[in-house]
């Protein structure tokens, strides 16, 4: 905490942006204390990520189709669903100890501090462990680009790449949202993971195996189909098997936009509410 | 003996105590039965018959293994042990004047049983009501199926509470268990069931002590399990049995050079 407070005397406000970094040094240095640790850790991660992608491909050793996608369009789901995923745990999943935080009282000295309270959840108890997750995304989306039988155009790259940064948004905006939980039920940490873990997972397969109402609601009430679902019928050149209108294959940075303000003006809210634990 | 059952029983009642907990439990463990029901009824509609299992033994499968999950602490990577090793506590465990593994041992079955009783239920009457989910009607089924989950139950314990006992040597025990949390996963058909992986990869998960945990049980209920109910007891036996001498032996080995942490 050396760098904050050497910042605080100078009585500038310390940016989140710069204050979030600081705090994400801070903290890798300390999970580099346990050596073994950390590596073991990392190599948990990476072993997590390439299990799931097993797991598609031992089901795709049963059948030729799931849902009318072949192994390499699912595998680009995967790819892209699973990269933005873990780049937005490696920024944003300081938030899962933010109910424990809470329930110790120790928010208070959050907001103590004379910087972004979000700043300082965000990067709690950041480890570079979690660069282990993005190992088996990479590659597969790599290997599924090679292989798909897709004629890349111009759009097609741009919106491949904008998959995963309105993704990465999407995921960032519900770690806070799941974070906002926290501040009204301090135990409901498990329901949290039904929504960040959940539409990880969910997002892994084509979205109509889940049948029309609730892929209806994954489209709208909570907005999981614009991580990879809806862009990448376009990529891939697939029909809406739900019949939705076309321009919502190019909505991801809209939903990314608004999923995000609400998850800007959620978090005021929730801190400005606020009233402190324990005794 | 006496002293172990109350160790158990006051562990019963310290997880019951946190209800609203269970409560989010249940809901994460529901929406995953879910998600898992999905694809695998898309799987089985693109092949009505998989190794055995038709449409409803899957989907069944998917919510059982939710409610498996707590009790057989899929997810906790080690038992309470691991932690207190870490911090020192375990100082005032090792003076306690009760066999250190039934010790243990008794504190997680309670964690079980509580585990059991809040968390269990629900996901698989979510599943009978919306899912095609057939449970047998066969009264022996359920009396082997108990008696698998206790056997498997046991092959988890004695698994965490080894893997624990690392940290007396590694003095963190948090990097090799979350490896071992990552195999289990895999391993004891959570993430997809061991009965259709294929070849070689199906030969060696149907034999980690993993398979005794969750897939055997949920398989002797269906009446799928290649054997009968005689091979899942005699597999589940032989690694309980392996696997609580290994975690013995180490218990000795730390004892007699112990490195007791904190200050």
């Amino acid at each position: 905490m050396a760098e904050l407070s050497s910042h605080a005397a100078d009585e500038r406000p310390l940016p989140g942006p710069v204050a979030y970094l600081l705090l994400v040094r801070m903290w890798s240095k300390s999970a580099s204390q346990y050596r073994v640790s950390l590596m073991l850790t990392s190599f948990a991660q990476l072993l997590t990520t390439s299990l799931d992608l097993i797991a598609i491909v031992v089901i795709y050793s049963q059948v030729q189709t799931i849902a009318d996608f072949t192994l390499p369009e699912t595998l680009y789901l995967y790819g892209t669903t699973r990269l933005a995923f873990g780049l937005s745990d490696l920024f944003a999943s300081g938030v899962e100890n933010l109910a424990t935080t809470i329930r110790l009282g120790n928010f208070d000295l959050v907001l103590i501090r004379p910087v972004s309270s979000l700043a300082q959840v965000l990067a709690d108890q950041f480890t570079p462990k979690r660069f282990g997750k993005l190992f088996a995304p990479i590659i597969t989306l790599g290997w599924a680009v090679n292989t798909l039988p897709v004629q890349w155009t111009v759009l097609k790259i741009l919106v491949c790449i904008d998959t995963v940064v309105s993704g990465f948004f999407l995921y960032c905006a519900l770690w806070v949202l799941t974070g906002c939980i926290s501040f009204i039920a301090v135990d409901a940490q498990e329901v949290s993971n039904s929504f960040t873990y959940g539409s990880e997972f969910a997002t892994e397969y084509p979205l109509q195996i889940f049948g029309r109402p609730l892929g209806l609601a994954l489209t709208f009430v909570l907005p999981v189909a614009f991580v990879t679902w809806q862009p990448s019928l376009y990529v891939l050149g697939h029909a809406d098997p739900f019949g939705l209108p076309g321009f919502l294959r190019f909505a991801s940075p809209f939903a990314a936009a608004a999923l995000s303000a609400i998850a800007a003006l959620a978090w005021r809210a929730c801190v400005r509410r606020y009233r402190s634990t324990g005794s | 003996m006496r002293v172990y059952l109350t160790a158990a029983r006051l562990s019963m009642r310290r997880y019951l105590a946190y209800r609203s907990s269970a409560v989010a439990g249940v809901f994460t463990n529901t929406v995953f039965g879910c998600i898992r029901a999905f694809v695998l009824i898309a799987l089985w509609k693109q092949k009505p018959e998989i190794n055995g299992w038709d449409l409803s033994d899957a989907v069944t499968y998917a919510f059982a293994t939710q409610a498996l999950i707590a009790p057989m602490g899929i997810f906790l990577s080690s038992t309470d042990l691991g932690p207190r090793i870490r911090t020192g506590d375990v100082a005032v465990d090792l003076y306690r004047p009760v066999d250190f593994q039934a010790w243990w041992f008794s504190l997680d079955v309670g964690r079980a049983l509580g585990a059991g009783v809040l968390r269990s239920l629900p996901p698989v009457l979510f599943g009978l009501l919306l899912f095609p989910v057939s449970l047998p009607l066969i009264p022996l089924r359920w009396i082997e199926f108990a008696v698998c989950c206790v056997i498997g139950f046991i092959v988890s314990f004695a698994l965490r509470y080894a893997a624990s006992l690392i940290a007396f040597w590694t003095m963190d025990e948090r990097g090799v268990t979350s490896v071992l949390v990552t195999a289990a996963m895999f391993c004891s058909g959570m993430i997809i069931p061991l009965t259709i992986m294929p070849g070689l990869l199906g030969t060696v998960v149907t034999h980690t002590p993993w398979a005794a945990i969750v897939q055997m049980p949920i398989s002797v209920l269906l009446g799928t399990q290649s054997g009968g109910f005689g091979y899942a007891v005699v597999f589940g036996c032989l690694w309980a049995l392996g696997l609580l001498v290994f975690g013995r032996v180490l218990t000795e080995a730390a004892r007699y050079k112990v490195v007791v942490q904190g200050g």
